[in-house]
């Protein structure tokens, strides 16, 4: 079958077992792949009501029948699993090489299960499969433990995924790391990895990955490539200044989230915009394996090259921390990347932390580092550090600012969506987006449905931001198509210039089936709908699909959206109905046996 | 009447970031663009305080216009 290996990994770290299994192509053809395959085996295999860090939790990294493969953007796999951070299901996903390395080893997926009782990782060559001593890595910052890895490997054309010590420690908010600077980051996923003692998975392949039909393929990726050279935005837009050309875009529309949240326009945002960033900072571009938009920035501060600041990261340390000093971003984005720390995360929790310490809630004499004030360069970088580190009160901070908030009694201060950070759109002044924040199944998350892209940047058509019209039947649309982008192991920007029907092609094309744009789309709907079933199971209920309170009832105080609260009260009843659930938020029997989930 | 501009990403190229302009009372968004030398299918987006707008809007005094080419990411 091709598009598939065919073949899954799994892995107790418990008894050390190393098992290849055969992949039941019933089941990858119903999930597709990636996000929805693997959603589909956590659910069977785990009760969703375990503590995420109970060595019964499994963690998951799948690619697509796409990854790898010769369609554009194809670099991508997702890590799945329980959250510790928001105890709901757990899917990031993350570019670069590591996961088309998987597949030419010869795997779709591995399962990692148990824990190991020493520091370990996962040396994998072809078919050659080994648990091995990480004791010398352990505590080891992301790149030089990349470096080390790859080093033992004696392979240059290694590809390493790690986590930093933020993960070892536990921290709320790890990331996983792949090729030194690429991040699954989202969920505290980092911190699962480090629960099992597992420190890193080094991949090397060997295989070729050859399409169902040839001629089919070649003819499908000649028009799919003709439609990306000629998007603006994946041509010209994203390759120029990357992600973080939104920001003056975002902000003048008066949608930028300012100091927390409080304000929602941050009046120097252009000192620490995508065009200063290219202007004085920009290295070079970088793309993830077979990609033609290159969206990726090296930057270089202090004699050190490192990538990004992304869009999000840019926007949780500047506007969100009111400070406009864009060379200290790129130091906290550093630290992040080298600790293994969610950059969104981090920057709303010390964003958070800056309003309860202003508020007078957190005491000067409580904290081990510089004041936490808005607008701070010192604040944003330092207490990144110690947030990798969990050192101090920095680790109360890594714990993310839900439970910092709850702990001092003002949950509502935490701008977080069942306890997920909430990226950067204030979604006052988007409504469509903040539907898609409340009913996402992982939290506060942007990429599950992107509204911002018909909201603000009119693609694939312009709609009224404020309007709450037809706006639930958008989410949903954007929600399932996601999923499917998702779960084939391609890049969600592809979708600025990419339909369903293209989607549909290159899997026809590459993974061979009769896939139709509604199957496709059906199946987007199938991976949603169980993923909120486990969620439900998991008790994180209906009642979490909510804003924080500031963004229900105070007025955006200035800027361009000045006067607009969201209106969620009115637009749930119809997301809910419109996916065909009952009034409380809960899948329909009717619904789920059309999906044919049961 | 007087109408701020701003500009951004590759519109700053041999242009300004920011300029407040003079333009007749009538005037609408399509003359402002015009005068900067800007084809409107270059324009991605174009916000007039902060809302989308198009070419055959009418310009009021003390609006503030800003221009964008086509733009994503996230
Ligand atoms: S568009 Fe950017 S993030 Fe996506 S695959 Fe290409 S380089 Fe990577």
């Amino acid at each position: 079958m091709a598009g598939y290996c065919v073949r899954l990994l799994r892995v107790n770290l418990s008894t050390g077992e190393i098992n290849k299994e055969n992949l039941d192509t019933v089941l990858a053809k119903k999930f597709v792949g990636g996000r929805g395959l693997a959603t589909y085996l956590l659910s069977q295999e785990i009760d969703p009501g375990i503590d995420p860090f109970d060595s019964a939790n499994r963690i998951i990294f799948a690619t697509g029948p796409l990854t790898g493969s010769r369609a554009p953007a194809s670099g991508r796999y997702m890590v799945v699993t329980k959250s510790p951070l928001s105890g709901t299901i757990a899917s990031s996903n993350s570019g670069g090489f590591w996961g088309p390395e998987l597949k030419r080893a010869g795997f779709d997926l591995i399962i990692i299960q148990g824990k190991s009782d020493k520091p370990c990782y996962l040396s994998i060559k072809n078919s050659i499969v080994e648990i091995k001593d990480a004791e010398k890595y352990w505590g080891k910052l992301v790149s030089e433990a990349t470096d080390m890895l790859l080093e033992e490997a004696q392979d240059p054309k290694a590809r390493v995924l790690v986590i930093g010590p933020a993960g070892e420690k536990l921290t709320l908010l790890a990331s996983v790391m792949n090729d030194k600077y690429r991040a699954a980051g989202r969920s505290g996923v980092g911190a699962v990895m480090g629960s099992k003692n597992l420190k890193a998975i080094v991949v090397r392949g060997t295989g070729t990955l050859a399409p169902a039909n040839l001629d089919a393929t070649k003819e499908v990726l000649k028009e799919v490539r003709k439609k990306i050279q000629e998007n603006e935005v994946t041509s010209k837009g994203l390759p120029t200044y990357g992600t973080s050309v939104l920001v003056n875009v975002i902000n003048e529309t008066g949608i930028y989230p300012t100091r927390n949240f409080q304000q929602a326009y941050f009046e120097t945002a252009d000192k620490v915009s995508g065009e200063v960033l290219a202007e004085k900072y920009l290295v070079r571009n970088v793309a993830c394996f077979g990609c033609p938009i290159a969206c990726g920035r090296h930057s270089s501060i202090d004699g050190v090259e490192c990538e990004g600041p992304e869009y999000e990261t840019l926007w949780a340390y500047s506007a969100n921390c009111g400070v406009d000093d864009l060379a200290a971003v790129i130091r906290a984005n550093n630290w992040c990347n080298e600790y293994g720390l969610d950059t969104i995360s981090a920057g709303a929790t010390i964003a958070c932390a800056m309003e309860m310490y202003e508020k007078g809630i957190i005491k000067p004499d409580e904290i081990d580092g510089p004041p936490l004030k808005f607008g701070s360069s010192e604040a944003i970088v330092e207490w990144s550090r110690k947030m990798g580190a969990a050192e101090g009160f920095g680790a109360k901070l890594a714990l993310g600012s839900y439970r910092l908030a709850e702990e001092y009694g003002v949950p509502e201060l935490s701008m977080s969506v069942k306890k997920l950070e909430l990226p950067a759109y204030d979604p006052r002044g988007a409504q469509g987006q903040g539907l898609q924040y409340a009913t996402s199944n992982r939290g506060g998350c942007h990429v599950r449905g992107y509204l911002i892209s018909p909201e603000v940047l009119g693609l694939p058509e312009q709609l009224d931001r404020f309007s709450l019209e037809g706006k639930a039947v958008w989410v949903k649309a954007f929600q399932d198509l996601t999923a499917v982008i998702d779960s084939l192991g391609l890049c969600l920007f592809t979708s600025f210039a990419l339909g369903a029907h293209d989607y549909r092609d290159m899997l026809n094309a590459i993974a061979g089936g009769d896939w139709t744009t509604d199957t496709l789309l059906d199946a987007g709907e199938r991976i949603w709908n169980l993923e909120r079933i486990f969620n439900l199971k998991a008790g994180v209920l209906p009642e979490a699909d909510k804003l924080p309170s500031r963004l229900l009832e105070e007025p955006i105080p200035d800027g361009p959206s000045k006067g607009h609260v969201h209106h969620l009260a009115e637009l749930l009843p119809q997301y809910y109905k419109e996916r065909g659930w009952d009034e409380q938020g809960i899948p329909s029997g009717a619904k789920l046996s059309q999906l044919d989930i049961v | 009447m007087v109408v701020e501009i701003k500009l951004f990403a590759t519109f700053r190229k041999g242009r300004f970031k920011t300029r407040e302009m003079e333009f007749s009372d009538d005037s609408s968004v399509d003359a402002l663009l015009k005068r900067l030398e800007i084809a409107q299918k270059e324009v991605g987006i174009l916000l007039v305080n902060g809302r989308y707008a198009s070419a055959t809007d009418k310009l009021a005094p003390h609006d503030v216009v800003s221009i964008f080419p086509s733009l994503g990411g996230g």
